[in-house]
């Protein structure tokens, strides 16, 4: 445990010295002040107008919007962060210094897959406090316990950070970067024809999406999160195009949480028999 | 070897159709300075990084401290600057200390107390605070040795040590080499600087093609010494008589060349040509440096790696 806190350490001081942390945040500040300037003054300006529920369910509407964004950022982020942090140092040659010394491999790995997954988890709080907040102290409307959403949210993070890792382990930091951007796309287009194949009462279809999302399974969190995020009226009336037509199952949470410690165990796996 | 620190049999590595190293077999004693000697491409960093476990040998078997090849535990024991040292550069100096002192499982004040003592060997005290990133190539290299050397290993992997010192530094590197001898630790050091493996090593192996083909001690058994007299005169005789001081009696022009066992015979070849109405025009000797010694061993076929 000593040597995968201390990778963490030295992921942690690494990722600050070379203002990641920094552009990160910088990047989440814009795009609040972007949402907050939008949302002031975009209809209605609180609750208390004449349609109380309308204008309650245009701020929700809102708020999954400034979710969708955020969840994507946070994708983003997930494969950015570690996309060097294997690969890179394997090139570079500082991955001997540190395997030479009496830690296992798999500490390493850990060690730089928990700074990461601490580091999305903080920035995802962040940018939801900061999407909760803006709306509160704007238009006096509070979101009724995003958590749960928030917590799909960061599965979906921790599904792509371990590819991102694992994919480090094999291949060049350009490549990674390639293939991890490629799983979120498959997943992201899964959901697609999985949602078409609902919609024109197609069974192939879903089964297909169905399938994909098992082999990447972070679109379909994303889609569990933004239907907890949408009330059930605005579900039942598919009022906003952000909550899916197909609702994948809750076993999904904990296919991902398998799918996470499968791709980990690959990884060490595959770390261990690397030539450094 | 009794008591053996490293002892490999029959390592071979090989990376796709790339024979890195063919058939190594050595043993390296306690207390031992140990040189690994051979052309670029001979196999001696693959053959480092197979006893570190940070590549698996295609097959043959090794101990590195009695343990086998991948005990990532008996590592504690290691130190090891690797050829091309890079390290995280945005750490300080002593942060890069502090971290890997933590890998080797150092804490609190006597983590602090060894990285003071390890920044002053290397001298890098007054810079110290600064990320590795200004630092030159020199300074690099100085604050990879001290990583190495944090936990006083029982075993030093140098690979390279001194490629990017000046000669202070370098002065500075075997110091820290002779200090790990003298508590007991063993070093292997590889190195293309021969004047540093000659100033250091106890002994030294030789590679070529993935083979250890040749051991010499040069502790123990000082090399014969070469003899060059340049004389006015000489015949069959003279060279006759000069056979019983040594060995290989040549004649090149008016130079009689010929290797002798130690120093005392010199004088001795001189009272004898004088003896006989010789005249001496020019005498000298040398030993025959570890560079001749490489080139001979590898042989005249040898092309710069």
């Amino acid at each position: 445990m000593n040597a995968i806190l201390t990778i963490a350490r030295l992921t942690w001081i690494e990722a600050r010295r070379r203002r990641i942390v920094l552009a990160a945040l910088i990047c989440g500040v814009l795009f609040l002040a972007v949402f907050g300037t939008a949302i002031y003054f975009i209809p209605p300006r609180n609750l208390d107008g004449p349609n109380p529920l309308m204008a309650r369910a245009q701020l929700q509407v809102l708020m999954l919007a400034g979710f969708y964004v955020v969840n994507f950022l946070v994708v983003a982020f997930a494969v950015m962060l570690p996309v060097d942090a294997v690969s890179g140092e394997i090139a570079s040659g500082v991955m001997q210094t540190l395997a030479s010394k009496p830690v296992r491999r798999v500490d390493i790995l850990l060690g730089k897959w928990l700074v990461f997954w601490l580091m999305l988890a903080g920035y995802l709080l962040f940018m939801v406090g900061g999407l909760v907040g803006l709306m509160w102290f704007l238009k006096g409307f509070l979101m009724r316990n995003p958590f749960p959403a928030v917590g799909l949210m960061q599965l979906e993070a921790s599904v792509l950070l371990s590819i991102t890792i694992a994919g480090g382990v094999r291949f060049s930091t350009v490549t990674n970067g390639i293939v991890a951007f490629g799983f979120y796309a498959l997943a992201f287009i899964g959901g697609w024809i999985e949602q078409i194949g609902v919609m024109v009462g197609n069974a192939a279809s879903r089964y297909i999406g169905t399938a994909i999302s098992l082999v990447s399974p972070g679109d379909a969190l994303s889609r569990l999160a933004m239907h907890g995020l949408t009330p059930s009226v605005l579900s039942q009336v598919q009022a906003n195009p952000f909550t899916s037509l197909s609702v994948p199952s809750m076993a999904m949470v904990w296919w991902s949480v398998a799918y996470i410690v499968a791709v980990l165990a690959l990884a060490t796996r595959g770390f261990q028999r690397r030539a450094l | 070897m009794t008591g053996a620190v490293i002892q490999a049999r029959g390592l071979r590595k090989q990376f796709g159709s790339n024979l890195a190293v063919a058939n190594l077999s050595f043993s390296i004693g306690r207390g031992e300075v140990f040189g690994f000697l051979g052309p670029n491409g001979a196999g001696k960093t693959t053959s480092v990084k197979m006893l570190l476990g940070l590549v698996a040998p295609t097959s043959g078997s090794a101990t590195v401290l009695g343990a086998p090849l991948g005990d990532w535990r008996i590592r504690a024991r290691i130190g090891f600057l690797p050829e091309h040292f890079r390290f995280h550069d945005a750490l300080t100096g002593r942060e890069l200390l502090r971290i890997h002192g933590r890998l080797y499982g150092l804490r609190g004040a006597d983590l602090e107390r060894r990285i003071d003592v390890m920044l002053e060997k290397v001298n890098l005290r007054e810079a110290e605070n600064r990320p590795l990133r200004e630092f030159s190539k020199g300074m690099t290299q100085r604050a990879g040795l001290a990583q190495a050397l944090m936990a006083d290993p029982d075993l030093v992997f140098l690979d390279e040590p001194t490629s990017g010192l000046d000669p202070l530094g370098r002065v500075l590197v075997r110091t820290l080499i002779e200090e790990a001898r003298d508590r007991g630790a063993s070093v292997f050091l590889n190195s293309h600087l021969l004047g540093d493996v000659e100033a250091t090593c106890d002994r030294v192996v030789f590679v070529k093609q993935g083979r250890a083909i040749h051991e010499m001690s040069l502790k123990d058994a000082p090399s014969t010494l070469d003899v060059e007299v340049r004389v006015d005169r000489t015949d069959g005789a003279t060279l006759e008589g000069l056979a019983a001081f040594g060995q290989d009696v040549r004649l090149n022009g008016c130079v009689i060349h010929l290797r002798v066992k130690s120093d005392d015979v010199v004088p001795e070849i001189a009272r004898w040509l004088v003896g006989h109405g010789i005249g001496i025009h020019a005498l000298g000797s040398r030993r025959k440096s570890l560079e001749e010694w490489f080139i001979q061993v590898m042989g005249e076929d040898q092309r710069p790696g």
